[in-house]
């Protein structure tokens, strides 16, 4: 268990730069996750710090130890980090007890034996110790495959994509199930993934990346609720861009009416309160921030919708021919074409400067 | 500022980059030696045009090459046809059709690969000869003369037919099994019988495959010397070898091997233009309950045929070779037979030690430095395999004598050193001969094997504490053994059939049981043949065994 701090980071490979000025701290102990869409370098930085890779600039620690830096790193094998790999990567030839035995080939034989017994029970796979990978379901591979990586005690366990082989339903309950046990051994832990509910329902951290920058490394609520620029808002959750005007330093009008909160953008000479209706935003609304009400007088009309069991996924058009998006309970089913009394319930202001 | 100590002062920086450097430089270094190992015959045997002998040119261009071209050309062309048919047409029945005895002919249509063609080639002779069984008994009962002559360039084709149409069939029998089910069904719900399917769907896809088993057979086809030498048909290996022994003219021995290899190389090229081609799809369910369950007569057709074929070619050989070694096994069976058989064994268990760690050195410079540059030189290193051994016996003795000469000479310059030859005479030219020709049979499976091994389990084995050696033994090795089971099985008993390379090059007293067959047939003497012909055939076996082994039970 240690703190994990990348400093500035970068890499390149081919001149082609994978990863750049990456920073962030992940706490001793805590679960943290890089999310971000295929080719943002998220895999890249979990190799470097892994010591799969070097990097070109910056550092990266374990625990205060410097583990890499522009022209040196600490071999892999010396990292005392557990890694599980996104095709799982058990040895073929071991069982399962064989594989998550090999990393303590120094423990003495009885320390061993409990030691996998142990993680066994932990990952509920004490009956399989025996059994060859092959012969266990894709669900239970990727629990040996973390109880391999746990077996050393490591500083740190890294993890690619853990879920991409598993089926959607596998992938939820497996997703809780590792943070369970991440817990119970109070690891610390750094998981890489493109899907944003495994990382909302795994980690306290989230760094959101794209194009080789971390956008954003915050909580998962903070992630959603205050996104620090249009990438994020957009990468994570669902949503819609409306036109605002500032009205002063802490209100912006739009359509569907005024919001109250700290703008979070610069308003030019003078700062918003000097602004009055003169600097224009884009506003983002969560399918949360609009609520349908039938005594409202605004009204909407229905475009598109989705059933998602326990509510609809409405996608408004407002009178001014923007839309927006509302979720709203399933006992409210509008037909398309519809008019909707709608209301707006967002507490805070989201704002970006336009494009 | 002196005043923040560097607990990782960043010493090993340079150091360690020129390691890596180094190291990926050596391996790149290492499979070029192998790669150059195999480009030197094919040097050597070109470069003796540049010292050319007037009149052994001439001697052979007049009286030689005419025969030698016209005898290829339609030994290529008969058995090209001969083994496309038999391989096809059995491939197709075996993986689409359901008949009774298809399981076992399924694998036991494979078991002619066991038979080396000049065993084959001397049962035939044997038993169809004017003097032999047949032909006696056909004359004694029923007065019937006139059956065609085996010796002839129809028995040849014949022969190498039944003994070379495995390797069409079994590549074919993939491509059906595999690519050809689903295509099939694609062609059925566009409106067309299985049977028109097969001429307009499944042949034309499986097309390259056939054409690189086919090459595969017609390199064999140029290479063989065994079933030249008992037909006393002259092809380019015979006249070789004719050469080398009765004309004692190394030059001439290696101008007809480089018109040899330029042959061989034309099949290469069709070859490796055929696997390019290959691409294999989604191996996913197989055909079994989709094959074409075949009406009464036409089963009963299937059998026949698929059963004839086999008989023909490897049942009555194998029943022959087996009464003839009981006629003479009182006799025969004795010291000097144990002899050629160590000899054999000790030939062959080194051959085969020596192609499995060169494949492994080969497949590892390909993991650890993989690139452009290396894929060549991989290539080049195991294009041995269509070498003929004839090629490869003068094509190494040549070099190897060369060295022996300089360095005699420079020991009796220096050292009043006395002596003839010091590499020659020993087992290196053959075992030489023996990597090269049989490396890409050892390389085929310890390179699929190491690619089963992938990176994130190094990655894997790495982050729980293993260093390089560790690595090694902990995780590829026991992940390779049985690659290098096969590996050595298949190089194995490739060296124990082999013929030219053990008749041209072995040391004095070096008599194997290959040795041991040319010798007993080119006396005519096919009884005595048979001892040492069913050793070899029984070691062929294994891995015949080995395929269909690996064949049904491998997953994915």
């Amino acid at each position: 268990m240690a703190e994990l701090v990348l400093d500035s980071v970068s890499q390149a490979y081919a001149r082609r730069q994978i990863i750049a000025d990456l920073s962030f701290t992940l706490p001793e102990g805590a679960i943290g996750c890089l999310l971000g869409p295929s080719g943002c370098g998220k895999t890249t930085a979990l190799r470097c710090i892994a010591g799969f890779e070097p990097i070109q600039s910056g550092s990266i620690r374990i625990g205060g130890e410097t583990v890499s830096r522009p022209g040196w790193m600490l071999a892999a094998e010396k990292r005392r980090i557990g890694m599980v790999f996104q095709d799982y990567a058990l040895f073929p030839h071991l069982t399962v007890a064989g594989n998550v035995g090999f990393g303590l080939r120094d423990a003495p034989r009885p320390t061993r034996e409990t030691r996998v017994t142990e993680l066994l029970e932990l990952v509920g796979l004490a009956g399989q110790a025996q059994h060859y990978p092959h012969q266990l379901s894709g669900g239970q591979q990727q629990r040996v495959a973390l109880a391999r990586a746990l077996a050393p005690r490591p500083r740190l366990i890294l993890m690619d994509e853990p879920f991409s082989n598993l089926d959607v339903e596998l992938r939820e309950r497996l997703s809780l199930e590792v943070r369970d046990i991440l817990h119970r051994e109070a690891t610390t832990a750094l998981i890489v993934t493109h899907d944003q509910h495994e990382a909302f329902a795994l980690a306290d951290w989230v760094g959101v990346m794209h194009e080789g920058r971390i956008q954003q490394w915050d909580t998962p609520y903070n992630l959603y609720h205050e996104p620090a620029n249009r990438f994020v808002a957009d990468f994570v959750g669902q949503g819609a861009l409306l036109p605002g005007e500032v009205i002063n330093d802490h209100q912006v009008e739009i359509e569907l009416g005024v919001l109250d909160g700290h703008i979070p953008i610069d308003c030019g000479t003078g700062g918003c309160a000097a602004c009055m209706r003169h600097c224009t935003v884009d506003v983002l609304l969560r399918p949360d921030d609009i609520i349908h009400d039938d005594d409202s007088l605004l009204l909407a009309e229905v475009e598109n919708k989705a059933f998602r069991g326990a509510d609809f996924l409405y996608t408004l058009r407002l009178p001014s021919g923007q839309r927006a998006l509302s979720l709203v309970p399933s006992h409210h089913d509008h037909a398309i074409g519809e008019k909707i009394g709608i209301r707006l319930a967002a507490d805070h202001v989201v704002a970006f400067p336009r494009s | 500022m002196p005043a923040t100590v560097d607990p990782n002062p960043p010493v090993k920086a340079p150091l360690g980059g020129a390691f890596v450097w180094a190291g990926r430089r050596a391996w790149l270094l290492s499979a070029l030696a192998i790669a150059a190992l195999v480009l030197v015959p094919v040097v050597v045997t070109f470069s003796a045009f540049l010292d050319i002998e007037g009149e052994i040119l001439a001697h052979l261009a007049e009286f030689v090459l005419p025969d030698l071209l016209a005898n290829t050309f339609w030994l290529v062309l008969g058995v090209g046809l001969g083994v496309s048919v038999l391989g096809v047409s059995l491939a197709w029945l075996t993986a689409m059709c359901e008949f009774p005895g298809r399981r076992l002919f399924d694998w036991a249509l494979l078991l002619p690969l066991a038979l080396p063609a000049y065993v084959t080639a001397f049962v035939a002779i044997g038993l169809l000869d004017f003097t032999g069984p047949l032909q006696t008994w056909l004359r004694a009962n029923w007065n019937l003369t006139g059956l065609p002559e085996i010796r002839s360039r129809g028995g040849v084709i014949l022969v190498m037919s039944l003994a070379l149409y495995p390797y069409v069939y079994l590549i074919a029998k993939n491509a059906f099994a595999t690519q050809g089910a689903i295509a099939l069904e694609a062609a059925q719900s566009l409106g067309l019988s299985r049977w028109r399917g097969f001429f307009r769907v499944a042949l034309p896809m499986a097309r390259p495959w056939i054409a690189a088993g086919l090459m595969l057979a017609l390199m064999e086809t140029l290479a063989d010397f065994g079933t030249m030498a008992v037909f006393n048909y002259d092809t380019f290996t015979t006249a070789i070898y004719k050469a080398w022994y009765s004309l004692f003219s190394l030059p001439a021995a290696a101008q007809l091997a480089s018109i040899l290899i330029l042959l061989v190389l034309v099949a290469v090229v069709f070859e490796q233009r055929s696997r390019a081609k290959m691409r294999y799809g989604a191996v996913g369910r197989s055909a079994a309950t989709r094959r074409i369950r075949l009406a009464p007569p036409f089963a009963a057709l299937a059998l026949l045929y698929a059963g004839t074929v086999l008989a023909v070619a490897f049942v009555i050989p194998v029943v022959q070779l087996a009464l003839w070694a009981r006629e003479v096994i009182a006799t025969d069976l004795d010291t000097r037979y144990w002899e050629f058989a160590w000899h054999s064994l000790l030939l062959a268990g080194m051959g085969a030690a020596g192609v499995v760690a060169v494949a492994l050195l080969l497949a590892y410079a390909g993991r650890q430095r993989p690139g452009p540059a290396m894929m060549w030189t991989q290539r080049v290193a195991t294009l041995g395999y269509a070498f003929p051994g004839a090629v490869l016996a003068v094509g190494l003795f040549i070099p190897v004598a060369a060295l022996d000469n300089w360095v005699i000479g420079i020991g009796q310059t220096w050292f009043g050193f006395d002596g003839t030859d010091i590499l020659k005479g020993t087992l290196l030219v053959m075992l030489l001969a023996y990597l090269v020709r049989f490396l890409a049979v050892g390389f085929g499976p310890v390179d699929s094997g190491l690619h089963r091994i992938t990176r994130s389990i190094d990655e894997g084995a790495r982050s729980l504490g293993a260093g390089t050696g560790e690595l090694l033994a902990r995780v590829h090795l026991p992940m390779l053994r049985a690659s290098l089971f096969t590996a050595a099985t298949l190089a194995f008993v490739d060296i124990m059939k082999e013929m030219p390379i053990t008749l041209m090059t072995r040391p004095f007293g070096w008599d194997t049981l290959a040795v041991r067959v040319f010798e007993m047939t080119s006396e005519g003497e096919w009884t005595r043949a048979a001892l040492p012909s069913l050793a070899i055939v029984v070691a062929g076996i294994i891995p015949i065994i080995l395929l269909t082994w690996r064949g049904t039970h491998t997953h994915g």
